[in-house]
């Protein structure tokens, strides 16, 4: 059966229009809770880097929003470290910062959110310091949130998230079982210059007793480089805050 | 192609049972007998691409599941108002919607499986079991024979990458929906006994050698031969 021209472009439109409004319908409907389901995510990963995987998979959603309330509070600092409170006469705030839209920008311009694990109520009792990371790995994007405790050089501990990496390969850097691999581990050396910590090619090996290396992703070496890459740089970001906390505050009394 | 199914309909009374013998065959066809992957190898990337583990395997058959029997039945519905000459971008247009709504529901309502899957959950518009159906069946033949047929393509397909994550999962993770199976049979044996994992299972390889295997327990127990 041959159709004319006139009826082939009504019914392209037609299809178009509806399958056009069936979408944007959708997504109005679910953005929503698309949204919550996005914070939600951000917060549990920046719970992450502080916590075990296992205790918040185990907590509800409202437990989870609850617990970030009392126990994270949140900064923006510039690449000098300086405390920022509004840009252009905009008030900022560490949540809303699109990091991924800062990382966009060159370093000295990029505001730079830092999230503050403290004690129930007490905002000057910090636990540890929360930083988040961005990069890119083999396909598409890939970040984290980094804590380190308030020695300012020990990783108290870091999660990763990804866009795009391979599963079972890149993607393994989201597993508690790599991500573990960081803890306790240093980011300064004994002459106080700032060396991050580098994931080593091929994997099985035990870095245990080094504490700048942690074990590889076989298969994964180009996610490996980029998460290296990606904590060296922020690292580097992040160091004038680093400086002012550690020569700043007198040692928190609790650790 | 299609006037000739479409005659092939008319034939078919129309006092058929809703279970009938024919209509059964849809279903069970794609099984084994024409199975989308391993006789007709179609859907091939994907079944590398996400049977890495189990749970993100399953998403995907569900979802290819229901992208199949929706586009199936949509394409269906129109198959006497779609111009034949734009059927193709037709077809895709209905399917890449189906997509986009399978990952948006993802999104709002699993939003780990979401970020995990995103990718390959796009990619289903891309999968040549869904256009084939649909050019092959759906366009000369009503809706709920359509439906059937799409089910039962993406049964065949769902049980293969299934059978394909169980065994790549296993073997390259040691653990089955995550849950570590080889460190549990490990435990038991007390601390000396270990289990290895194999990481070639993990890497796109293990797919082809798993699949590969699959298609010859297959072949030499149904006698097909390919043509």
């Amino acid at each position: 059966m041959q159709q004319s021209n006139a009826y082939i472009i009504t019914f392209s439109v037609i299809l178009t229009v509806v399958l056009g409004l069936l979408l944007s319908g959708t997504s109005e409907v679910l953005k929503p809770i698309q949204k919550k389901a996005e914070e939600l995510d951000t917060k549990k990963q920046i719970l992450g880097a502080v916590m075990p995987a296992e205790e918040i998979s185990a907590m509800k959603a409202e437990e989870i929003n609850e617990f970030y309330q009392n126990r994270i509070s949140s900064k923006v600092v510039n690449i000098e470290g300086e405390e920022i409170e509004e840009q252009d006469g905009v008030q900022v705030t560490a949540e809303t910062i699109d990091v991924a839209k800062n990382y966009k920008k060159a370093p000295e311009e990029r505001l730079y959110p830092v999230f503050i694990f403290h004690e129930e109520g007490e905002e000057d009792a910090a636990n540890a310091f929360i930083f988040p990371v961005y990069g890119s790995g083999l396909w598409d994007n890939i970040w984290g949130y980094l804590a380190l405790q308030t020695d300012m050089a020990t990783i108290e501990g870091i999660t990763f998230s990804h866009a795009g990496e391979t599963p079972g390969l890149g993607a393994r850097i989201t597993s508690s079982e790599v991500q573990q691999r960081y803890k306790e581990k240093s980011i300064y050396n004994e002459n106080g210059e700032l060396v991050s910590v580098v994931m080593q090619k091929g994997e099985g090996k035990d870095y245990s007793g080094e504490p700048h290396k942690v074990d590889g992703l076989s298969g994964a070496t180009i996610t490996a480089d980029g998460v290296n890459k990606m904590l060296k740089n922020y690292l580097e970001h992040y160091k004038g805050y680093m400086e002012k906390k550690k020569e700043g505050s007198p040692k928190m009394a609790f650790n | 192609m299609s006037t000739e199914t479409a005659e092939k309909e008319a034939a078919v009374k129309d006092t058929e049972a809703l279970f009938s013998k024919r209509r059964k065959k849809l279903i069970t066809d794609p099984l084994v007998d024409d199975n989308p992957i391993t006789i007709q190898v179609l859907g091939i990337c994907s079944a590398l691409a996400v049977t890495t583990q189990m749970q993100p395997t399953l998403v995907m058959a569900l979802s290819v599941i229901f992208v199949m029997v929706m586009a199936n039945l949509s394409i269906s519905l129109l198959r006497n108002k779609i111009p034949t000459r734009v059927r193709i971008i037709v077809q895709l247009a209905v399917v890449a919607s189906l997509v986009t709504l399978v990952n948006e529901v993802l999104k709002a309502f699993a939003y780990d499986m979401y970020k995990e899957l995103s990718v390959f959950v796009g990619l289903i518009i891309t999968n040549c079991i869904v256009m084939g159906r649909l050019e092959a069946y759906a366009l000369g033949n009503k809706p709920y024979d359509s439906i059937l047929d799409g089910f039962g393509s993406a049964l065949g397909y769902s049980w293969i990458i299934l059978t394909v994550a169980f065994f790549r999962e296993l073997w390259g993770s040691g653990s089955l929906f995550g849950i570590p199976i080889f460190d549990g049979i490990s435990s038991l044996f007390g601390e000396d006994f270990q289990l290895a994992t194999n990481g070639l299972m993990v890497s796109p390889v293990g797919a082809f050698i798993i699949l590969g295997l699959l298609i010859w327990v297959q072949r030499t127990k149904t006698g097909y031969v390919e043509h």
